[in-house]
């Protein structure tokens, strides 16, 4: 451990905050995972970890290579591209193959969830007021 | 002191990414619906990839980023195959 | 040029991300050019939608306008996530709304940009009447929504992309 005390002290200082910052985020979005009630809330849960949870570490652990090697290291800027590319992937897909679980009505639901608009009779309805919202909520 | 008050907040940060994985676990075996597990396991993933970079920033060893990247690519494949099999699921069922 | 090189700019990517992840010598140029172009061959067998940009100077506003945005909303949900899911100040919910825009790239990326934002998920996406259902952690109201992403987003994206 002695590579920590060859940092100058103003990087360290913001080392370790962003390293703190991201890694509470991170934390919160655990804790949002088990606390957060159905499934569509708790999928908002983990944003919080891929997006600024990640850049701060990558941010943090950039600096402190690029100082301590005395060039910049920019390795890290791979996984946050990656990580911004996947994440939204991931989650849409997962939102979407949540949606088409929860209208089958074999499997049933947790939330009440709008149904899809093309088997809808009642078009009419829906052009007066276009931004007309579920706000369904969970199932207490 | 500065260099203290780092490595005080690197054993933070380790510990705080450790809850997150466990609490993603426990989301993933408790889940009640196959969706939430897939999302705690992609959580898992991603959590378990900032605890590798976290501890190659404290051991000052930059290999640990080679094994955040690889563990960052199987995780998504992952999660893709596991929401694409639920996608499908549906239509066999 | 474009029989050759089909993606200049994906191939280009390519070759520095192959220099960065191995060594900066001459040995790895070449070898990461072939493994570029070789991608750029097979990413042409795709057919994907060549995007068209209209205005490069936009592209940095919008990235700013994100960087804020994701950074506020994430205060916003991890202030949710401490005061507790029950608080009777947030109600989450669904979101419909219609977008203007057609350009298969300009959604990609509004769908990117809402995925990455805690607080907003985008569920489902109806290509032919471009109709957009989100679901919404903190819920203000839906007018409100509609309005912040025609305003803030949809429009630039219309800008750079249309």
């Amino acid at each position: 451990m002695m590579h920590l005390e060859q940092l100058p002290p103003w990087a360290a200082l913001i080392v370790a905050l962003f390293v703190v910052i991201g890694a509470t985020l991170t934390l919160l979005g655990g804790v949002g995972l088990v606390r957060l009630k159905s499934f569509y809330q708790r999928l908002h849960a983990p944003t919080l970890g891929y997006s600024y949870g990640t850049l701060l570490i990558i941010l943090a652990s950039m600096l402190m290579f690029s100082l301590l090697e005395g060039r910049a290291v920019v390795h890290e800027l791979m996984i946050g591209i990656f990580i911004m590319i996947t994440t939204p992937i991931t989650l849409l897909m997962l939102g979407r193959a949540a949606l088409r679980r929860d209208r089958d009505r074999k499997l049933g639901h947790d939330e009440v969830v709008p149904p899809r608009n093309r088997t809808e009779p009642p078009i009419e309805t829906e052009d007066e007021d276009e931004t007309k919202a579920e706000t369904g909520g969970p199932q207490p | 002191m500065t260099a203290e008050i780092l490595r005080f907040a690197l054993g933070y940060a380790q510990i705080a990414l450790i809850l997150a994985l466990a609490l993603a676990c426990w989301r993933m075996l408790l889940g009640p619906r196959a969706q939430d597990r897939v999302l705690g396991l992609d959580t898992m993933y991603i959590n378990a990839m900032l605890l590798f970079l976290v501890i190659g920033m404290g051991n000052g060893n930059v290999f640990f980023f080679e094994g955040a990247l690889v563990i960052a690519v199987l995780g998504f494949v992952t999660t893709v195959c596991a929401a694409k099999f639920l996608m499908r699921g549906e239509v066999i069922e | 040029m474009s029989r050759l090189v089909p993606h200049p700019v994906l191939s280009a990517a390519l070759v520095v991300m192959w220099l960065f992840l191995t060594a900066f010598t001459l040995g790895h140029l070449l070898l990461g050019t072939l493994i570029a172009l070789w991608a750029g061959w097979s990413v042409e067998h795709l057919h994907p939608p060549k995007p068209v940009f209209r205005r490069w100077l936009a592209i940095p506003k919008l990235m700013a306008i994100v960087a804020v945005d994701i950074l506020r909303s994430n205060i916003t949900v991890a202030r949710v996530l401490i005061l507790g899911p029950d608080h009777p100040k947030y109600h989450s919910g669904f979101v419909e709304l219609t977008l203007r825009m057609r350009d298969p790239n300009a959604i990609a990326v509004l769908a990117i940009i809402l995925t990455g934002t805690p607080g907003t998920a985008w569920i489902e996406f109806d290509q032919e009447e471009g109709r957009l259902l989100l679901h919404v952690l903190d819920l203000r109201s839906d007018d409100d929504w509609q309005t912040l992403i025609r305003d803030r987003y949809e429009a630039l994206l219309m800008e750079i992309f249309e």
